[in-house]
């Protein structure tokens, strides 16, 4: 479309001012990460971001952000799955509150499970004498990032699970399928990219999450310490060239989550049969 | 009747006709009950308890350390901090979200999808990193560090610097809610208005506004709870300097550190309550959105 069949006003304003407020607020400052980065010489880099300690933060965020979004995976499409097609009182209440982790900021949500999960807490104290210990351990970190992953997968998948056509349901049943086979061959397959888009954004959000966790992690030194806290760590001792080299492996894994998730989404706008 | 309607109304029967009243879609009894025992101890141990506790533990000693904890000086001003953040955030995201949506979804230009993906960073970016990147620009040692020292400014530890970190985490909220729906919307009414002589902002305010408002509205609540409680990115760049670079969330992490656990809980039932009322609005908002589009098909 040339600029002069152009209807409506304002492209260029709106457009400029747009691109100005993006390069100002976020390009331009995320570019000063690579090149305060790209600025330091490569051994002293490696030896930043190889370290025993840092690669310890990185197997457990990945380690845990994994586990993380796979129990949401799991548990999410049951809690969906209520939702969705079971009525059951205080139904409206559950799903409202879904969105919790959304809107609650990570510092709360931090002291809150924290506190639920010492030892001394409401579920702490029955999982202590079982010889469990959730807070202030890797296992803390766990248990964060499942508070912080739940909405992303249940919010992917149910505008699906709605929209799915029950008469493919009642096709499968008429030609004699069992309900099992019927959920698992034909619901579960059409769930599946919304599933898998799910999962990838509760796991881009495990990796870079650091208010929820601190509080319940103990942040033990290669036991139970995040990589957004080893770049806080660097900060403390004013370390600026040691706290980029780390936050520039971060953003390149937030790119390359963030261009799988955009592949996922755009999978799923394609493999939902669109409504007439 | 027509069939836009009628598909509106099934959608907004309540599930027991929808599914659990046709045979081949209901559960057996026994599957039903197993699915809503598991999902629901899933949703009671990782949010409901969470929540039920915060309020629990702010009002564990009683009314009058509840209200000292919140009457506290250094609570009084992390509020007015909090606050301050967030109007200055808030409007300035309000104005980018509906100059990005009107640039993307009402002209073709090359490039498009991949500014909306630039649009949606901050949000994969960690909190962390938001934070250290204006330190590594504005920061004693950053590019304009020397600079700004010069003409005693600052911004790293001190209040622009929490105001900034803000404004980038809270970035694509209202630019996210309202593209898809602007998109979906098409540009025909607005470009009827054009040509029937409305000026530029006659058309934006009396057709695209009334429009798009309650997906507007969501964005700008959305918004508005992250700004009031964004903690890792703020609290790079606060300092946490008490009574003075200290926001609601950060207060609430000092008490907890210094074991004032009724006092940090006090702190953070403020928040909780305005993360349920944040809830309760997006709630209002989806009811009224879903009422607009019926009534829409009717008419």
């Amino acid at each position: 479309m040339s600029g002069a069949n152009r209807v409506l006003p304002g492209f260029g304003l709106s457009l400029g001012y747009t691109l100005a407020y993006l390069s100002l607020i976020v390009l331009i400052p995320l570019s000063a990460v690579f090149v305060k980065a790209a600025a330091m010489d490569f051994e002293r880099f490696w030896s930043v971001v190889a370290s025993e300690r840092v690669v310890a933060t990185y197997k457990l965020s990945f380690g845990m952000s994994l586990l993380a979004a796979s129990i949401n995976v799991v548990f999410g499409l049951l809690l969906t799955w209520a939702i969705v097609r079971y009525s059951f009182p205080g139904k409206k209440i559950v799903d409202a509150l879904i969105d919790l982790p959304f809107a609650l900021p990570t510092a709360v949500a931090g002291i809150a499970l924290t506190a639920l999960y010492a030892p001394n807490g409401w579920i702490g104290q029955i999982l202590e004498p079982l010889g469990i210990k959730i807070a202030f351990g890797p296992y803390g970190v766990l248990v964060a990032l499942i508070f912080i992953g739940v909405p992303f997968v249940v919010r992917t998948v149910q505008p699906i699970l709605e929209d799915f056509d029950a008469g493919f349901e009642e096709a499968a049943a008429s030609l004699g399928a069992t309900r099992w086979q019927t959920v698992r061959r034909v619901v579960f397959p059409a769930l599946l990219p919304a599933l898998l888009t799910g999962f990838a954004l509760a796991f881009a959000r495990g990796v870079g999450e650091y208010g929820s966790v601190i509080f319940i992690a103990g942040n033990i030194p290669f036991v139970s310490e995040i990589t957004p806290l080893m770049i806080i760590t660097r900060l403390e001792e004013f370390d600026y060239q040691g706290a980029t080299a780390i936050a520039s492996v971060m953003l390149v894994i937030s790119f390359v989550l963030l261009l799988v998730i955009n592949l996922l989404q755009g999978w799923v706008a394609r493999s939902t049969p669109r409504a007439i | 009747m027509s069939g836009a309607t009628s598909q509106l109304a099934a959608h907004l029967s309540s599930s027991l006709t929808r599914f659990e009243g046709r045979l081949a879609t209901r559960d057996s009894g026994l599957v039903k009950t197993a699915v809503l025992a598991v999902s629901l101890a899933f949703f009671a141990v990782f949010i409901f308890l969470p929540l039920v506790l915060v309020f629990a533990e702010a009002f564990r000693k009683g009314w009058d350390t509840y209200i000292a904890a919140l009457a506290d000086p250094d609570a009084v001003s992390a509020i007015r901090l909090t606050l301050l953040a967030a109007a200055i955030a808030v409007p300035l995201n309000l104005v980018f979200g509906i100059s990005a949506a009107w640039a993307i979804a009402r002209f073709e230009f090359r490039g498009r999808q991949f500014l909306i993906t630039l649009i949606d960073l901050p949000f994969s970016v960690s909190p962390v990193v938001a934070g250290l990147v204006y330190v590594l620009i504005f920061g004693a040692h950053g590019w304009f560090g020397s600079w700004l020292q010069a003409y005693d400014i600052d911004i790293i530890f001190a209040v622009p610097g929490i105001v900034l970190a803000t404004i980038f985490v809270t970035f694509p909220f209202v630019a996210r809610e309202l593209i898809p729906l602007m998109q979906s919307q098409g540009r025909e009414e607005e470009e009827a208005a054009i040509i029937l002589g409305a000026s530029g902002w006659q058309t934006f305010w009396r057709v695209t506004l009334p429009n798009v408002k309650w997906a507007l509205l969501y964005g700008v609540i959305l918004c508005n709870a992250r700004a009031m409680g964004e903690f890792g990115a703020v609290s790079v760049v606060s300092g946490h300097i008490r009574g003075e670079t200290n926001t609601m969330p950060l207060h609430v992490e000092i008490l907890y550190n210094e074991y004032q656990f009724a006092a940090a809980f006090a702190v953070a039932s403020l928040l909780a309550l305005l993360a349920l009322v944040t809830l309760a609005l997006k709630a209002y908002v989806e009811w009224q959105a879903a009422r607009n589009v019926a009534k829409d098909s009717e008419g």
